[in-house]
């Protein structure tokens, strides 16, 4: 089914997921983005038949989907649907969970970064992450968690305090925190501390930002302010974020994806458009959910 | 109308115990104060036996170093103090802890985070065991193994490094000396010192090693990260259960340490002092009044171990309250 | 349609980060060069015998390490040092380790015979050719100094748990802590102890003083793996024995201990290794025997003590005697160790 689409579309290197509704996807964005971007063939993040296992259990099941470059695709579902293994799957961190395992591919501006030869850390590094509970270092300053990374990944930069400021601005924490850049990040709220978060895995300068809840822990502004900074981040990156909550996945992202498990493995039933998803979903799970009648 | 200005008063609600319940509670919290008990006693009764000791030799039991009891029926004969004693108990218990606790950190991880996971049980387990082997073995195979090798090094170390006063001695005599004790001391803390090290380890905050993983960080860089700054309370504290029980180790240090009444910091030459080596030597052949200096000895090592294992105490006890 | 058309067809699930055979192969490489290095070392300088070419080994280790991967850049390289020291670190470690099991078992071994186990010291001088006499006597001395320590020291320590778990007494901080800094009292300073109250009261050395020091040595380990073990059960039980109406006492006799009676096993087990090789305090307070009694209120023979003595003596037939005795008492821990093992895995399963 894959090949006949690819097929007639001529475009052998590139793998169209396997959601039929891609073709109209791509249309939609292209009349939303018209004029000011430009999007690559080959570029974003792409995953192609993902399945992955935790020891014999299956938890993912042959998702395709294609995050293309500077959107903010928000992923979707019920607890325990997979959606946080398939985005650890994209920057390979699902291989830290004991007795793992996958099937197909991530392909990453066209290399699968699942591909013999391929370091991990160096993917990592491209692909950043941000985690459900904030977790700045705690026996570090909050300049010293913002380069946290370059010590980490052995990158060498020569002007750390203009990237710990540029990262921090970015961010949307500068203004609050520039008197106190020594203070230990624990001493921030809860909200900063995410954003605190999020400017350690800006410094350093991935291509794709994947949030995984970001903010499943923080009061409503605190919430409203991360939204704004991932808004404003995803001009200049692709941003992959797992939400639980409807409202935030329709204020912030481009695309939504809907996963769900009948009590298999979790499944990607739809993706599209967050506004077709919330208005006009084609498959009636997705309306059930996103109208709350389940999850 | 109440307002939520003002609470109604809170009630309190009180246990209530049957007769058997209070019974009950009171039976177990007298053996539980037991421990108490005991270490009072211990201290009470080495005090009141060794009382005429310290009002004999004042400070000087703790300065001086001389051990001599000329005539075992006259006490007048006798001059008792343990300085050499406890500075040498210190210095081999230094040793050990010097040469211990970076082997322990390094086990530790490996056994928590670089050992095949199959091997992690199995290697805790051996931990346990060799943590359980009794002192007295250390000590035949310090004495029977572990001197003629050390000899050698030590050797070989006065040699080269004798310009250094730690190594220097006097005459080329390099059996059962300091060095060799704390070496035995060291790997026999070293299990104790590598268990508490990789308990403190396992319970490094998951989410922040994950972090150092999501910024490109390899293993030891997460490690560097997190898990060190984590454990190194934790890591005190092992180190000062250690410390302890390198103090208050009596047989293999009997074994293997030639004591010699003078304050001596050449850790290679054949004389050291410890305390509970000098109860165990003194002890078979003493008068009287010797055994009441033994006492105050035993009393003197009981504080000074006391006083390393509550701070130990503490500061384990306080890693574990921040997981 | 816009509807997702799934697949039946489930591929094969792969490990794509899972190099342990490429891991293994570059490790075992690693060693092998390093042990050439090793044996050049031993050949080039003083460093002989077999440490000497573990020196050698050690110290290429890391240095190997980093030029075999110097070409990822130094960050693979440093992670690759670390662990290459680590390794080296755990084996250093391990080598003291191995050469006791090993010269235990390769010593002691020359001092059985056929009725190593079954005869006493009574006719028989430590000096004494090898196949005369044994150590029945210190093993039944060992045995019955543990077993009445064991018999004062668990119950005070499980109720010491009790207290902390259960009562929640107002000193169970107290109670713990103190307990804790009990396990850190010298084996000597126990002795001494009981030396200073009940021999110098009643005048003799006898079984049951030492008894009274290794219950001082062996109550912290009790009371603490029994708080851990008391700590596995779960609310639950005692919430729903309450709820029948049962009284403290009763939840605590009949719902928790039982729950975790082998837990418990495991606890006295492990306290009774802690203490079986205690040699220091027995010297204070049993003083040594060299014949086979039971009589607990006289001195006896005990195991570590016969190793001691053996030791003192000087000569190479008294050292072999250590050496089995040696032998003899790291089965006996080996031993108390599966137990405890065997108890706690029961205890898992039924969870």
């Amino acid at each position: 089914m894959d090949n006949n689409i690819n097929n007639d579309l001529g475009t052998p290197e590139v793998i169209v997921p396997s959601v039929t509704a891609d073709a109209g996807v791509v249309e939609d964005r292209t009349q939303r983005n018209a004029g000011n971007l430009e999007v690559s063939r080959r570029g974003g993040l792409e995953a192609v038949g993902v399945h992955a296992w935790f020891n014999k259990h299956h938890a993912l099941a042959d998702v395709s989907l294609h995050f293309p470059e500077n959107t903010v695709t928000g992923l979707i579902g019920p607890s325990g649907c997979g959606k946080s293994t398939f985005l650890r799957l994209l920057n390979r961190m699902h291989e830290f969970i004991p007795k793992a395992a996958m099937a197909g591919e991530v392909l990453f501006e066209g290399e699968d970064i699942y591909a013999p030869g391929v370091n991990p850390i160096e993917i990592r590094r491209r692909i950043g992450m941000v985690f459900q509970k904030a977790n700045p270092f705690p026996a570090m300053n909050i300049g010293e968690n913002v380069i946290a990374g370059l010590k980490l990944a052995r990158v060498k930069v020569d002007d750390k305090d203009a990237l710990i400021e540029e990262c921090l601005t970015r961010a949307g924490l500068w203004n609050e925190v520039k008197d106190r850049l020594k203070a230990p990040g624990g001493s921030l709220s809860g909200g900063q501390q995410q954003r605190l978060c999020i400017a350690r895995a800006l410094a350093l300068k991935p291509d794709v930002l994947l949030l995984d809840e970001p903010c499943s822990a923080l009061d409503p502004g605190s919430t409203l302010r991360v939204e704004e900074t991932i808004v404003q981040l995803s001009e200049t990156m692709t941003i992959v974020m797992v939400t639980h909550n409807m409202q935030q996945a329709a204020r912030v992202s481009d695309y939504c994806a809907f996963f769900l498990s009948d009590g298999g493995p979790g499944r990607l039933v739809e993706a599209d458009l967050t506004t077709n998803i919330f208005s006009n979903p084609s498959d009636k799970r997705t309306a059930d959910y996103v109208q709350g009648r389940f999850g | 109308m109440q307002t939520l200005d003002t609470p109604p008063d809170q009630r309190e609600i009180k246990a209530y115990y049957t007769k058997v319940d209070k019974v009950f509670r009171g039976f177990v919290s007298a053996s539980a104060l037991f421990s108490l008990v005991v270490l009072v006693l211990i201290a009470a009764f080495l005090l009141y036996r060794g009382f005429e000791i310290f009002s004999d030799f004042g400070l000087g039991f703790i300065t001086n170093s001389k051990w001599e009891m000329l005539d075992p029926n006259d006490a007048a004969t006798a001059t008792f103090g343990i300085a050499a004693m406890l500075v040498g108990s210190v210095l081999t218990a230094t040793i050990a802890i010097i040469i211990a606790v970076p082997f322990a950190m390094a086990s530790a991880l490996f056994i928590e985070y670089y050992s095949p996971r199959r091997l992690r049980t199995a290697l805790t387990a051996l931990l346990d065991l060799v943590a359980a082997i009794p002192s007295v073995v250390y000590g035949i195979w310090g004495y029977v193994v572990l001197l003629p090798l050390v000899e050698d090094w030590s050797a070989t170390l006065n040699k080269y490094l004798d310009w250094i006063p730690l190594f220097a001695v006097r005459t080329p005599i390099f059996g059962r000396s300091p060095f060799l004790a704390g070496l035995l001391l060291a790997i026999m803390i070293l299990p104790i010192v590598t268990s508490v090290a990789r308990e403190v380890y396992s319970q490094a905050p998951r989410d922040l090693v994950d972090a150092t993983y999501a910024l490109g960080g390899t293993k030891w860089g997460g490690i560097k990260t997190v898990v060190l700054p984590f454990g190194k309370s934790g890591l005190v504290g092992g180190a000062m259960l250690g410390l302890g029980r390198a103090l208050g180790e009596t047989v293999a240090v009997y074994l293997t340490l030639n004591l010699v009444f003078e304050v001596n910091f050449k850790i290679l030459a054949s004389a050291g002092g410890n305390v509970a080596s000098l109860i165990a030597t003194k002890f078979g052949e003493a008068s009287a009044y010797e055994l009441k200096g033994l006492m105050a000895a035993g009393l003197v090592l009981f504080l000074v171990t006391l006083v390393v294992n509550f701070l130990a105490t503490i500061i384990v006890n306080r890693s574990r309250k921040i997981v | 349609m816009t509807t997702y058309q799934y697949t039946d067809v489930v591929p094969e699930a792969r490990r794509p980060w899972d190099h342990s055979r490429s891991t293994a192969l570059r490790a075992v490489a690693l060693v092998v060069l390093a042990g050439i290095f090793g044996s050049v070392i031993n050949q080039l300088t003083g460093l002989s015998g077999f440490l000497g070419w573990y020196v050698g080994l050690a110290f290429a280790v890391p240095v190997i390490a980093f030029i075999g991967s110097a070409r990822h850049g130094w960050n693979m390289a440093s992670d690759r040092i670390a662990t290459s020291l680590m390794s080296i670190a755990f084996a250093t470690v391990a080598i003291p380790w191995m050469s006791i099991f090993w010269t235990v078992l390769k010593n002691g071994s020359k001092a059985f015979h056929s009725s190593y186990l079954t005869s006493d010291m009574r006719v028989t001088s430590f000096s004494d050719d090898l196949h005369l006499g044994g150590l029945k006597h210190a093993i039944i001395g060992s045995l019955l100094i543990v077993l009445m320590a064991a018999v004062i020291a668990v119950p005070l320590g499980v109720l010491a748990a009790v207290y902390i778990v259960e009562v929640k007494g107002r000193f169970a901080r107290l109670v713990r802590f103190l307990t804790q800094a009990m396990s850190g009292v010298p084996s000597i300073v126990a002795g001494l102890f009981v030396y200073s109250t009940v021999i110098i009261l009643f005048g003799t050395f006898s079984a049951v003083a030492g008894s009274l020091a290794l219950a001082i040595l062996m109550l912290p380990t009790v009371a603490r793996t029994s708080e851990e073990v008391l700590k596995i059960v779960p609310e639950d039980l005692r919430s729903a024995s309450y709820a029948l109406g049962a009284s403290q006492a009763r939840t605590t006799f009949r719902v928790v201990l039982p729950t975790v009676a082998s837990g418990l096993v495991t606890a006295s087990v492990l306290g009774v290794a802690r203490v079986v090789g205690e040699t220091a305090p027995l010297l204070l307070t049993v003083s040594y025997f060299v014949g086979t009694s039971a009589s607990i209120t006289e001195p006896i023979a005990s195991l570590p003590v016969y190793v001691f003595t053996g030791l003192t003596l000087g000569d190479a037939n008294s050292a072999t005697r250590s050496w089995g005795g040696s032998l003899v008492l790291l089965v006996m821990v080996l031993v108390l160790f599966l137990l405890a093992r065997f108890a706690s895995s029961r205890l898992t399963r039924k969870r």
